[in-house]
């Protein structure tokens, strides 16, 4: 792994607040990385860390190899478009985009001729004389983005980049992004707290938590395979179900005594299987990560196969998606989230509808065994 | 065509009135003085002359005159030059910290105008704290007369009206938004570029305020150069005054308040339209344009 910005055991504090507790991360060269979380999870701490504009507590920050942790802002290879865009009013666009350059008193013809590349790469020199208060939210995104890869920066920090813009031009502005991202080849982290904006952009990112990164891979090994419940939670619906490891043996399959699932009379814990991807003990306790599209929902029960998990209950919430819909089945005392997607307009039979008995069924690779402990 | 609106006439009246019958009036009757003969013994003459504008050309009135735009004008820059960092760290300070720094600016108001140009006079007197302490220093001689020149005019007119520089920086510094100068470091500035190039045009709409509130004023100033200035540092303001008292020459008085107010009139318009012109650049913003 070619560590290209690394933060080794980074640490900041405000008060009695830890906002970043001994992190460690690394970026790869010209990856887009996203740093995803709740608000106050400390991710923007850690933005404006490596930003400069915070010192951390302990810890170092390197990028390609040199200590940054005592440089300050102006003095660092790192750009940043912030949240709210921060263009300076009083500029035009053009003037926007060249600060970077006529700060560094660059030659006149470098200046006007990188101004007209990044114009041309955001697409804006039809505008390029307006002021920021004149042009449209989505533009000035482009502009402030424009503005910090003029300096050809070795990271380029955005904090939350599309918060401001409404659904459909956040999906216009991801593309564009990505567009920028393939032309420039420059390191991207992405701080947001929108897993789809994280998802769709990254090459990697990580998942952070109360000042912690709880999980790094790619999205689809953290949607897939997350670490801790709060992952699972937080990057998509899931639904968990949790028991004691009732039966072991050879075979590459866990049975778990899940409470709850059980119908009128029957109390006992039901049986799941689950895929054993780890070693485990006879009544070690598993939470069961199950996402709502693995679930397949049938109003005739499913036939019996070796490794599916079938239950049964009754529609509580039927909830129509555009693309898909989801359902709340009531099974015994819990509710579990299922989703069809909707791959035909007219369907064969008839929809399923609320207060029906429905089957739930699922394969047992299909779920993921979370790896800490349970509660 | 807007429809006629009398309650809108009935409010503007009583102040148009007033400012008819107590400032355009006047200021017209002024005018016409100045074209009137002095008599002898005070007082104005019966005929009409031009030898009252006329006598303007002597030297010792193109002096006072560029004497008194030059002090102001030094006035304001210095007052707006020290009132955008004190403006800049008020408006940085913790919110209710920031009342009692604005506090402490505008306390010397409790104290009167002339008192505090006295308390200047014994400061800057030759027997005075201030000057035993430069020369102590070795930063002044004993024979040095810091008292009635035109640095002492200055210092005080500064001195007195830097709180009204600060107040209107504040007010455009306080709705400045800090962010973009974490922006402007971000981008390669140093603290003094991003400070130049970011705060200051982003309180352009305050200076302008400042230089509008602290320049006018300070053209008609008449008891600083009174009191700690000398013969060679008389404002235009001093001389209309010695006009009506001493000679009790009043075309003469008129003609130098025409000049004046034509000074103070010349910068007030090239404000309004630069404003005007600023306004139109933070509309956008939701600039305010106070």
């Amino acid at each position: 792994m070619d560590a290209f910005i690394e933060l080794r055991g980074v640490s900041k504090r405000f008060g009695e607040l830890v906002a970043v507790k001994n992190t460690d991360l690394i970026l790869r060269k010209g990856e887009v990385f996203s740093l995803l979380g709740p608000s106050g999870c400390g991710k923007t701490t850690l933005l404006r860390l490596l930003a400069g504009f915070l010192t951390p507590d302990a810890g170092e920050i390197m990028v390609n190899g040199r200590d940054l942790t005592k440089v300050p802002p102006n003095r660092r290879p790192i750009n940043t478009v912030f949240q709210n865009y921060a263009l300076f009013p009083h500029l035009t666009i053009r003037g926007n985009i060249a600060f970077g350059l006529e700060v560094a008193r660059r030659p006149k013809a470098e200046i006007r001729r990188e101004v007209e590349r990044m114009l041309d790469l955001i697409q804006m020199t039809a505008h390029a004389d307006k002021r920021p208060g004149e042009i449209s939210g989505g533009q000035k995104q482009r502009v402030a983005i424009a503005r910090a890869l003029i300096n050809k920066p070795a990271l380029l920090l955005l904090d939350e980049p599309l918060a401001a813009l409404d659904l459909k031009l956040r999906q216009r502005m991801l593309l564009e992004l990505d567009r920028i991202h393939d032309e420039v080849g420059i390191t991207f982290l992405y701080v947001t707290h929108d897993q789809g904006e994280a998802m769709s952009l990254s090459d990697r990112l990580a998942v952070m938590d109360q000042g912690q990164i709880e999980q790094t891979g790619t999205p689809a090994e953290i949607y897939e395979s997350p670490r801790s419940r709060f992952v699972a939670d937080f990057i998509g619906d899931t639904n968990f179900l949790s028991g004691p490891v009732s039966h072991v043996d050879d075979s590459a399959y866990v049975r778990l005594a899940v409470d709850g699932l059980g119908a009128g009379a029957d109390r006992n814990p039901t049986e799941l299987l689950a895929w054993k991807d780890r070693e485990l003990k006879a009544g070690e306790f598993v939470n069961l990560s199950l996402r709502p599209e693995k679930i397949i929902v049938s109003r005739e029960r499913p036939p019996e196969q070796p490794q599916r998990n079938i239950l049964n209950g009754i529609v509580e919430d039927k909830i129509y998606l555009g693309a898909q819909t989801q359902f709340r089945v009531r099974v015994g005392d819990r509710v579990v989230t299922a989703q069809q997607q909707h791959n035909h307009f007219l369907l064969d039979t008839r929809p399923i509808s609320w207060n029906e008995s429905v089957w739930l069924s699922w394969h047992a690779d299909d779920g993921y065994m979370i790896v800490e402990d349970g509660t | 065509m807007r429809r006629f609106r009398w309650t809108e006439w009935i409010l503007t009246a009583p102040p148009l009135l007033w400012l008819i019958a107590f400032f355009a009036l006047p200021t017209g009757l002024i005018l016409l003085l100045s074209f009137r003969s002095a008599a002898v013994h005070g007082g104005i003459g019966p005929e009409w002359t031009l030898n009252t504008w006329k006598s303007l050309a002597d030297p010792v009135y193109p002096a006072i005159i560029w004497r008194t735009l030059w002090l102001s004008a030094a006035c304001t820059g210095a007052c707006i030059a020290m009132g955008l960092p004190v403006a800049y760290w008020i408006a940085r300070l913790p919110r209710r910290v920031r009342s009692w720094a604005l506090l402490l600016i505008i306390l010397p108001f409790w104290t009167n105008f002339l008192i505090r140009i006295f308390a200047w006079r014994t400061l800057l007197h030759p027997d005075g704290a201030l000057k035993a302490l430069l020369v102590w220093l070795g930063l002044a001689e004993v024979n040095d007369q810091l008292l009635y020149n035109q640095w002492a005019v200055l210092l005080v007119l500064v001195y007195t009206h830097l709180p009204f520089a600060i107040l209107p920086l504040y007010a455009a510094a306080e709705r400045f938004d800090f962010g973009l100068l974490d922006a402007a470091r971000d981008l390669g500035a140093t603290r003094g570029q991003a400070f130049a190039r970011v705060f200051v045009p982003g309180v352009r709409v305050g200076m302008l305020t400042a230089l509008l509130i602290v320049f006018i004023p300070a053209l008609g100033s008449y008891a600083i150069p009174e009191l700690v200035g000398g013969p060679g540092s008389e404002m235009i303001g001093n001389k209309i005054a010695q006009r009506i008292f001493n000679d009790r020459n009043l075309p003469l008085a008129s003609a130098l308040s025409v000049v004046l107010a034509v000074a103070v009139f010349l910068p007030l318009m090239l404000g309004v339209w630069l404003r005007k012109r600023l306004g139109d650049g933070l509309v956008s913003r939701g600039g305010h344009l106070s």
